[in-house]
């Protein structure tokens, strides 16, 4: 049991260190170095050779990269190609309002999906289980923008009841981004929830047809309780380690959820240093989706196991 | 939908009914006829400005105009041209790699195997996104770049899934008959292997689809896949996202035509697999 806990953890710094890897050294495929890039091509070559002694650029790659590391320990993120500012603070607004956005798309997405999936395992083969199986293998296969889109459309154009984009600001208080940030919510949740559902639903029936569900019902319980008290705790291990997993989606759909609301987030950002080839703080916030997106990943894993105590006698 | 696979088996506790399959059958195969035969179905030139901006449907612009006074009804069925003929390209070269790849590693075995596996599994630890988006910060937006990426992406999944079909069925009993009858490992992998992992491979050249669809139309939406003025439906919702100022619906149209064919294409191949699983 420890022993592979303590596998697993290291299989992920492991992964976090080739993420950062594959970061660094695709940055090198750029023809040029950062400094000549920087600088374009008007500068004069001693202009160029001067800051790349001042970035250590004369140094070879894997000293550049242990360099980069060591700077992403410390919080130094680098600076930008495009116009030289420093990543960190760039970074660090647009991270937190990021976090927030992810957080209450969470904190919406997970009780709605497991109530759902709940509800559907209950009414097994009703019309009402049927619909939502139906919606929820619609919502896997649509992108996000089609959903958006027609949520602005009927909230935004239609009945004008909320703006059709996001801009919020620092000096904004939490009240005011509310409205702001309902239809990215909204978003996120309607294509993040249908794993969940599935998963809620597929689980609970698998512990629905078990001998201590029937004794609980001959026993005269109402079905709410044998469901919260006896179904649902056998059947959390699958559904934390999904849900966990699909958080570790939810960072893939932000990125696109921020592009359509314009919201100051990471992954707007990230998609704006792609088209202005800003490489550097493309690397800085990939690393930063990567790695959340692996460690969240491993407690998937490291849940789906500790919430298993039949896993966890095993091994 | 998310832009990362993390899809739990199939588990389908009902059977499809004749009614969606053939709609969604009927809805593919248009919008394959519209792909192949654009040039001489569309009323209208794919860049030709023939009216004023987001113009309401009528008589001659079945689906309005555009941003830019362009037949909206041609450009759709352009951009299912562009759509349709990126994704198979990008599907057929991912199962090349990627099937390729995976027979290699299972005939060869050893550290070979370990080496190639290890590298897929450090990929695929990554978010697909977050890689194309680093893969195009440096390329630059072009079509053979998206394609390349894309294909590597999907050539993942294509790997993992022949090389455990080749291990599971390299340990039944009729390939040791093969091997023992001295047959050569290339007569093995094609007259024993190949056969056998047939249906899961077509039913993971669906979803591989869907998915390669789905991210080119969410790369070109972001601007950063096919670019203006090929008509594409990723980039359609982009371009038109000002109509919406105006009150006009015009990007919920090619929107709407990504949402059906992803639908219809899952659909599908969920009905072969329930229909091939039953043998």
């Amino acid at each position: 049991m420890t022993k592979y806990l303590l596998k697993r953890l290291f299989a992920g710094v492991l992964l976090v260190l080739g993420a950062s890897a594959i970061l660094f050294f695709a940055g090198e495929l750029l023809p040029g170095d950062f400094a000549s890039r920087m600088l374009g091509s008007q500068a004069t070559p001693e202009a160029v050779e001067a800051l790349r002694q001042s970035r250590g650029l004369d140094q070879p790659a894997l000293t550049r990269y242990l360099m980069w590391l060591g700077g992403l320990l410390q919080g130094d993120l680098g600076v930008s190609l495009t116009n030289g500012r420093e990543i960190g603070p760039l970074i660090a607004t647009r991270l937190s309002n990021t976090l927030t956005l992810a957080g209450l798309a969470a904190l919406v997405a997970v009780p709605f999906a497991v109530g759902l999936g709940t509800l559907a395992a209950m009414y097994r083969n009703t019309w009402f289980d049927r619909l939502v199986l139906m919606l929820s293998m619609v919502t896997v296969a649509t992108p996000e923008f089609f959903f958006a889109y027609l949520a602005i459309a009927f909230f935004a154009v239609q009945l004008h009841l909320l703006p059709s984009i996001s801009i919020v600001t620092s000096d904004m208080s939490f009240a005011d981004k509310v409205p702001l940030l309902i239809l990215p919510v909204l978003t996120l949740v309607v294509t993040t929830s249908a794993h969940m559902i599935r998963l809620t639903r597929a689980s609970l029936i698998s512990v629905m047809d078990s001998e201590y569900a029937g004794t609980a019902m001959l026993k005269g319980l109402p079905q709410w309780k044998i469901v919260l008290r006896h179904l649902l705790p056998n059947a959390m291990s699958p559904i934390a380690a999904v849900v966990v997993l699909n958080l570790a989606d939810l960072i893939v759909g932000l990125i696109i959820v921020e592009a359509i609301f314009a919201y100051p987030g990471m992954g707007q950002l990230m998609v704006d240093s792609v088209s202005k080839q800003d490489v550097t703080v493309v690397q800085a916030c990939g690393l930063i989706f990567a790695v959340t997106y692996i460690v969240l990943n491993m407690i998937a894993d490291l849940l789906a196991i500790l919430l298993n105590p039949r896993l966890r006698y095993k091994s | 939908m998310m832009l990362s696979d993390a899809r739990p088996p199939r588990v389908r506790r009902f059977r499809l009914g004749w009614l969606p399959v053939s709609l969604a059958a009927a809805f593919c195969a248009i919008c394959l006829i519209a792909a192949l035969a654009a040039p001489w179905i569309a009323p209208f030139d794919e860049a030709e400005m023939v009216g004023m901006p987001w113009q309401p449907p009528d008589a001659t612009f079945w689906l309005g105009t555009d941003q830019l006074g362009r037949d909206m009804l041609t450009r759709i069925i352009y951009g299912a041209r562009t759509s349709i003929g990126l994704s198979f390209a990008i599907v057929t070269l991912a199962f090349a790699i990627g099937m390729s790849l995976g027979l290699f590693a299972v005939t060869l075995g050893g550290w070979v195997d370990q080496l190639i596996s290890r590298a897929v599994d450090l990929f695929m630890s990554l978010p697909p996104l977050v890689l194309a988006l680093l893969a195009i910060s440096i390329t630059g937006t072009s079509l053979v770049t998206l394609t390349v990426i894309a294909a590597l992406l999907a050539a993942l999944r294509v790997f993992r899934l022949t090389r455990s079909l080749g291990l599971d069925i390299a340990s039944r009993e009729f390939v040791d008959v093969a091997r023992l009858r001295g047959d050569s490992t290339w007569s093995i992998m094609r007259h024993e292997i190949l056969p056998n992992a047939a249906v899961p491979l077509i039913a993971e050249f669906g979803l591989r689809f869907v998915f390669a669809f789905l991210f080119v139309a969410s790369l070109s939406f972001l601007g950063l896949g096919v670019q203006p003025p090929t008509a594409d439906w990723g980039g359609m919702v982009r371009e038109n996202v000002g109509a919406f100022n105006y009150g006009h619906m015009s990007p919920l149209i090619p929107a709407g035509f990504i949402a059906l064919l992803a639908i219809s294409v899952n659909l599908l191949g969920d009905w072969f697999v329930e229909k091939r699983g039953k043998m």
